[in-house]
């Protein structure tokens, strides 16, 4: 997801009979349903997976800026051109709810900045692809957000309280962001021959990167099992996954674009789409920093940082210049 | 990469359009007041969520501590006369 392969620090689920008081108190809240608000007490691995979790969203929401940000200056039309911004200055937004939420556990905004910019934080595999055409745009509205929402809607309902609401004010605004790659998706494939092809294949690049996003099986992952229990992860990988694939081909097939997965085929046994093993060790590479575009993202967000210096330098002299002169009006 | 100083935490207050009070909605960091109104503007109504925004120094806000939620709160728990459904009203005056 946006947060993939989140660490818990634990080796084995404790039992209830196990936990300090302190933590039985504390789970049974999260049983109940409680929300966890930031000045109470809570278990420092809870503090820390959090803080992991919802800084290395914040960042796949400020680096996921570059990848479509490279097209608008090149949009279509005047509209098209207007939309993408709206968009792109909504994952500025959403990035800044994340990092309020995550400060509230005690790490500081300028922590988090470095992180990002050092290259030692993780973002999300996804946004290592190049957009190399205008229909990327569509695809990523589309599949990218699409998939970010099938995890985002069940985290409305997580156990940290600052977490919590930022997802709610995020899903919000998110369903105009796949809504509107959708819509761009069809205007191709209803156009002319290659205009439909362009759509085809932009769907054959992101089909697979966007069920990375899910991460690999967790099936067996003490880490999954130990933040379902905490309630900051609600559902299993497979099990998104799955729900992303159930949901997204229908959609394919009313545009008349083809999924490009050999063994994708209705199970009507099941009630789902089976469909082909997703390429991990791709995967592994691009976490690992060695995607097509890892080391470009993290120059041009390095770069963004050090030519804004002089904004923000302005911004403190003219804060300052002017709390000088009210002291002086004072005194 | 750091810069010297990290900017104050504002909280962000705003009222919607419907005559209703002002909502806390979240935080920013600013420099001071003036800007962190013009951010909370961008991040926090991009759709017409507001027509006033109140920012406030998060050091400025004074709360109740969590674990002192038992003895501030519960005096109010055995008041139940405080709320109207306490009284039976006869059915045959219809709404009161």
């Amino acid at each position: 997801m946006y947060a993939q392969m989140v660490k818990t620090g634990v080796d084995h689920i404790q039992s209830k009979e196990e936990m300090s008081p302190e933590e039985r108190a504390f789970q049974d809240r999260v049983d109940q349903d409680i929300k966890i608000e930031p000045k109470e007490w809570m278990p420092e691995a809870y503090r820390k997976t959090l803080i992991r979790q919802i800084s290395q969203h914040a960042h796949s929401e400020i680096i996921g800026m570059q990848p479509e940000g490279n097209w608008i200056t090149r949009a279509p039309t005047l509209e098209r051109k207007a939309i993408l911004l709206a968009k792109v200055q909504d994952e500025a937004g959403h990035g800044l709810y994340l990092y309020c939420a995550a400060e509230t556990l005690g790490v500081s905004r300028d922590e988090l900045m470095e992180q990002l910019n050092s290259g030692k934080a993780k973002y999300s595999s996804i946004f290592n692809y190049p957009t190399l055409t205008w229909a990327d745009i569509g695809a990523i509205g589309w599949l990218v957000d699409g998939a970010a929402i099938m995890n985002q809607v069940p985290l409305q309902r997580c156990s940290y309280g600052p977490y919590s609401r930022a997802m709610i004010r995020i899903c919000k605004e998110e369903s105009f962001h796949q809504r509107q790659g959708y819509d761009a998706m069809t205007k191709l494939a209803r156009g002319t021959p290659e205009q439909k092809q362009m759509a085809q294949d932009a769907l054959n690049r992101w089909w697979w990167p966007s069920l990375m996003m899910f991460g690999p099986s967790d099936a067996e992952s003490v880490h999954s099992a130990q933040s379902m229990r905490w309630k900051i992860k609600i559902n299993s990988n497979d099990e998104l996954r799955q729900k992303f694939v159930d949901q997204t081909v229908p959609q394919a097939e009313y545009l008349g674009l083809t999924v490009p997965d050999p063994d994708l085929k209705w199970n009507a046994e099941r009630g789902h789409y089976d469909f082909g093993e997703v390429n991990w060790d791709e995967f592994y590479q691009v976490i690992a920093g060695n995607g097509p575009c890892n080391r470009d993202r993290l120059r041009t967000r390095v770069k963004a940082y050090e030519e804004g210096r002089w904004v923000r330098d302005a911004a403190d002299a003219y804060a300052a210049k002017k709390a000088g002169r009210a002291k002086a009006k004072a005194a | 990469m750091t810069d010297k100083k990290e900017w104050p935490l504002w909280e962000v207050f705003i009222r919607s359009q419907h005559g209703l009070a002002h909502r806390h909605v979240g935080s920013l960091h600013a420099p001071d007041a003036e800007m962190a109104i013009m951010n909370a503007r961008d991040v926090y109504t991009r759709r017409n969520e507001g027509v006033s925004i109140w920012v406030v120094r998060a050091s400025d806000i004074a709360a109740s501590s969590p674990s002192e939620k038992g003895p501030l709160f519960d005096p109010a728990n055995s008041k139940v006369y405080r709320h109207p459904t306490f009284y039976e009203i006869p059915e045959e005056l219809g709404h009161m």
